[in-house]
């Protein structure tokens, strides 16, 4: 194997690309999306990262659901939690504290 | 020497490798939820600070770690194509690519050490000397205290990587791995794209916010 | 189940893996899951009397109103230290590694774990954290109660927490590991023939809690650091006073400790799911139900963690949404027991000790369980929140429940384990003192709960005495309960008779084994080809 297979290389250089491309949009002026945005091409890069450099989709499919399970219970986390941040209702402080 | 290797409780050395690798999966899965924890800590501070939190990271060096950022990917690409050699029995040629990637390891944890201390410098370690120049420096102080704690175990994930990366690089320079025996470079390597992978989330959530003004 | 043969293997004829090597160096290095699971019996009964120790200085200071056995500083660092002990030292191993490391593999018919090593490593790492912690808790001023909530815990509290969290960490790395050895194994060492649907209850239940080992813990492990780092520093992201929130603390924190409980109920749920089928001699009813309800519970175990932040702070809204699945969680436990009733329905049943055990802990487990319903309701919880209420509660499930289960374990699978026979007598005995024992300690619990008794505090109004002194009391036939088996069981070691290979009559791939079996387990791979519980209907 002297020579990378095109897929790995392809890869690395598409890496590179969404790399640049995630500076560039915290440029861009997103405002309050920039967040959501910079997160999608990083999992758009941890994708490419997990499916080539790892071979996600080539071993037994035992290997998907503990890949998966790790995000699923991460999101289970964040977004229950987000239920509380986001239905908080605050009350503002009286005089009479 | 598959024999000396096989243990007891595998029928075959076909079934240990696979079964080494899904142990690897699954104790990605455990890292998922603990580097991922800092993850959800940090988004739900943001949330209830989005301006100080952006205003303090546009202070991080933003060429350095875009530069780290290039060098884990490049060092990925590496192992990938190491791991493809050593599954085709080439372990000189895996041996040199592993090395390669465990030089850019290097390379990353010099250049954040550059970082490091330019940010101790300025004072931008949480404490009594801390000193952030923004709108809100308290939440400003509460985002350096994140920043050093998940660049800090990444940069520990990765040490960790950079011995690992050197010690199958010295075996399969030794001939120890072939075609059919060579679950440890995969099972390494792993480990080795998982850390890249929490370092590309790092990156755009620690050092591009407050970039836009 | 039928097995091709299970022959000894010729070099250890007359040996087993308790006399393979005899030297203590063969001990500590040793790479059998069997003596592994001995090495961590030793460990946690130790850390079990350090915790019941504490318990007893609570239950004695709690005798008068006034509380002045202790100081209240004090009274805060026992239960202090009797929660950290009995959730992370003894809770959270006792049936996984003990029983679960030593019968997996026996179940599955393999000769070992898929990684031995790490096996050993994980017991290093629990005797490491188990020192770690004591020497916190002992040598410091630690008074946060075994939930660190902050900002007491970060702001205020002493510079051994530091060292108690260290130490909490080291023991989480411990438990995942095991967890991941127990999954992965479960997962690619079955015996040819062993579907899934063929596997023992226990290792459905193991697996469950397996699962939730690997994907709660880190997230504790990370947020006490966070807490830890916060000490050090002054600042962190838990901080009011820099714009933090305590109650992400708390989520983060009850994300593992919710489901931690799971992990401390489901192992002794597969346990009784092994000794009712073969006490009522019995197929167990119900098997894919049982099966799948250990899932059910680990999955939705994680999605319930709110409902101990119900008067914290988090919004309602929320706090409804965890409520409600407060109740389905209660399901699948239900499901369980119902499938035992059912077992036992016409069963041809006997009363030995390990029967006893799982009889009461159907019971006790039953009315902690529904208690939880209680507390899970919205309406209730704001009344009995941190209240002796919900310490009644989770004693009812983890004493009533899970003791009672790590019993009933010892008992069945002594003679496997150590090639004796306990007393059996004696056993009884000791099985109906711990259950009157530890009814007269905690029903009265709920009484006090009701009545307003706040949890934690070391003094209390005069009209709750007369149940705390109920209470103190039933605590003192405990303590006395526990420590019969002590004698008895050691007695057997040295005095017992020899155990047959097995004594019980039950189905299983571990009792196809000899009392006490070869390092090897199995000296070859046993093929399976019949369902499990394979017991004889009982004559009509």
């Amino acid at each position: 194997m002297a020579r990378p297979p095109r897929r790995i290389v392809l890869s690395w250089l598409g890496l590179l690309a969404l790399l640049a491309g995630n500076v560039a949009v915290a440029y861009a002026g997103a405002g309050s999306l920039a967040p959501f945005a910079h997160v999608v091409i990083a999992a758009a890069m941890a994708a490419v990262v997990l499916v080539v450099f790892m071979e996600l989709g080539r071993g037994a499919s035992l290997f998907w659901v503990f890949a998966g399970a790790g995000f699923f219970w991460l999101a289970v986390l964040f977004v229950l939690t987000a239920g509380d941040y986001l239905t908080r209702v605050n009350f503002a402080a009286t005089g009479a504290g | 020497m598959s024999d000396r290797v096989l243990e007891k409780q595998f029928a075959d050395l076909a079934h240990q490798s696979e079964t080494a690798e899904l142990g690897m999966w699954g104790f990605i899965a455990t890292e998922v939820l603990f580097l991922g924890g800092l993850f959800v800590a940090y988004s739900f501070y943001r949330y209830l600070h989005p301006a100080g939190v952006a205003a303090a990271a546009s202070h991080t060096r933003l060429v350095i770690g875009s530069v780290n950022t290039a060098v884990l990917l490049t060092s990925s690409f590496l192992m990938s194509w190491a791991s493809l050699a050593a599954s085709n029995g080439e372990g000189r040629r895996a041996a040199r690519l592993i090395w390669g990637a465990a030089g850019l390891g290097l390379v990353f944890l010099a250049l954040k050490g550059l970082e490091y201390a330019e940010e101790i410098g300025e004072r931008l370690w949480p404490g009594a000397a801390f000193s952030l120049d923004t709108p809100e420096p308290r939440v400003g102080e509460v985002f350096y205290f994140l920043y050093w704690v998940m660049t800090g175990i990444h940069a520990l994930h990765l040490l960790i990587g950079v011995a690992a990366l050197a010690a199958i690089g010295w075996r399969a320079h030794g001939g120890v791995y072939s075609r059919a025996y060579h679950s440890p470079v995969r099972v390494v390597s792993l480990y080795w794209h998982f850390v890249d992978i929490v370092w590309i989330f790092l990156f755009a959530l620690i050092y591009l916010p407050g970039r836009s003004a | 189940m039928t097995v091709t043969t299970v022959a000894e293997l010729p070099h250890e004829r007359g040996g087993s893996y308790l006399t393979d090597g005899t030297t203590l160096a063969s001990w500590l290095l040793t790479r059998d899951h069997k003596r592994i699971a001995i090495l961590y019996t030793l460990t946690i009964t130790a850390f079990f009397f350090i915790g019941g120790a504490a318990a007893a200085v609570i239950r004695l200071n709690l005798l008068t109103p006034e509380g002045t056995l202790v100081d209240a500083e004090t009274y805060n660092r026992i239960f202090t230290l009797h929660g950290v002990v009995m959730v992370w030292l003894f809770l959270v191993p006792s049936i996984p590694t003990t029983f679960g490391n030593f019968l997996i593999p026996l179940m599955l018919g393999a000769k070992d774990l898929a990684f031995p090593r790490l096996n050993l490593l994980s017991w290093y790492l629990f005797v490491a954290s188990g020192l770690i912690v004591l020497a916190g808790l002992i040598g410091g001023s630690v008074d946060t109660g075994w939930t660190f909530y902050e900002p007491l815990s970060s702001g205020y509290a002493s510079g051994a927490l530091v060292v108690v969290l260290l130490g909490i960490f080291v023991n989480g790395f411990s438990s995942i590991l095991t967890g991941l050895n127990f999954v992965v194994s479960i997962h690619r060492l079955r015996a040819p023939g062993l579907t899934w649907y063929r596997l023992p209850i226990f290792c459905w239940s193991n697996y469950a809690t397996a699962v939730i080992m690997m994907l709660a813990t880190p997230v504790l492990a990370v947020t006490l650091m966070l807490v830890a780092v916060e000490h050090l520093w002054g600042v962190g992201v838990f901080d009011p006073t820099h714009g933090g929130d305590p109650l992400l603390f708390q989520h983060m924190f009850w994300f593992y400790s919710h489901p931690a409980v799971y992990i401390m109920i489901l192992p002794g749920m597969g346990v009784i799911s092994e000794i009712v089928p073969a006490f009522a001699r019995k197929r167990l009813f119900g098997y894919h139900f049982v099966a799948w309800s250990s899932v059910a519970i680990a999955v939705v175990g994680f999605l319930v963690w709110g409902h101990h932040m119900f008067v914290a702070g988090e919004s309602v809204y929320a706090a409804l949404v965890f409520s409600f699945l407060s109740f389905i969680v209660a399901v699948p436990s239900a499901i369980k027991v119902f499938n035992w009733l059912a077992t036992l329905h016409k069963g041809a049943i006997s009363f030995e000790a390990p029967m006893l055990y799982a009889l009461g802990f159907i019971l006790l487990f039953t009315i902690g369980g529904l208690t939880g319903l209680f507390v899970a309701t919205l309406a209730f919880d704001v009344h009995a929140t941190a209240t002796y209420f919900v310490v009644a509660h989770f004693h009812y499930i983890m004493v009533g429940g899970m003791v009672s289960a790590y019993f009933a374990a010892l008992h069945f699978w002594w003679p496997k384990a150590t090639g004796r026979l306990y007393p059996e007598s004696w056993a009884r005995f000791a099985a109906i003192l711990i259950f009157f024992g530890f009814n007269l300690t905690f029903f009265p619990q709920f009484i006090l709960g009701y009545l307003g008794m706040p949890r934690r505090y070391h003094a209390y109004p005069p009209e709750f005495q007369v149940w705390n002194v109920l209470s103190s009391a039933g605590a003192s036939v405990l303590a006395a309960a526990y420590l019969l088996p002590l004698f008895y069981l050691g007695w057997s070691l040295w005095r017992g008779a020899r155990a047959p290979a097995n004594p019980w009559g039950a189905t299983g791939l571990e009792w196809q084994t000899p009392s006490p079996p070869p390092s090897g387990n199995f000296a070859r791979t046993p093929r399976i080809s019949r369902p499990p519980y394979d017991y004889p209907e009982p004559a009509a």
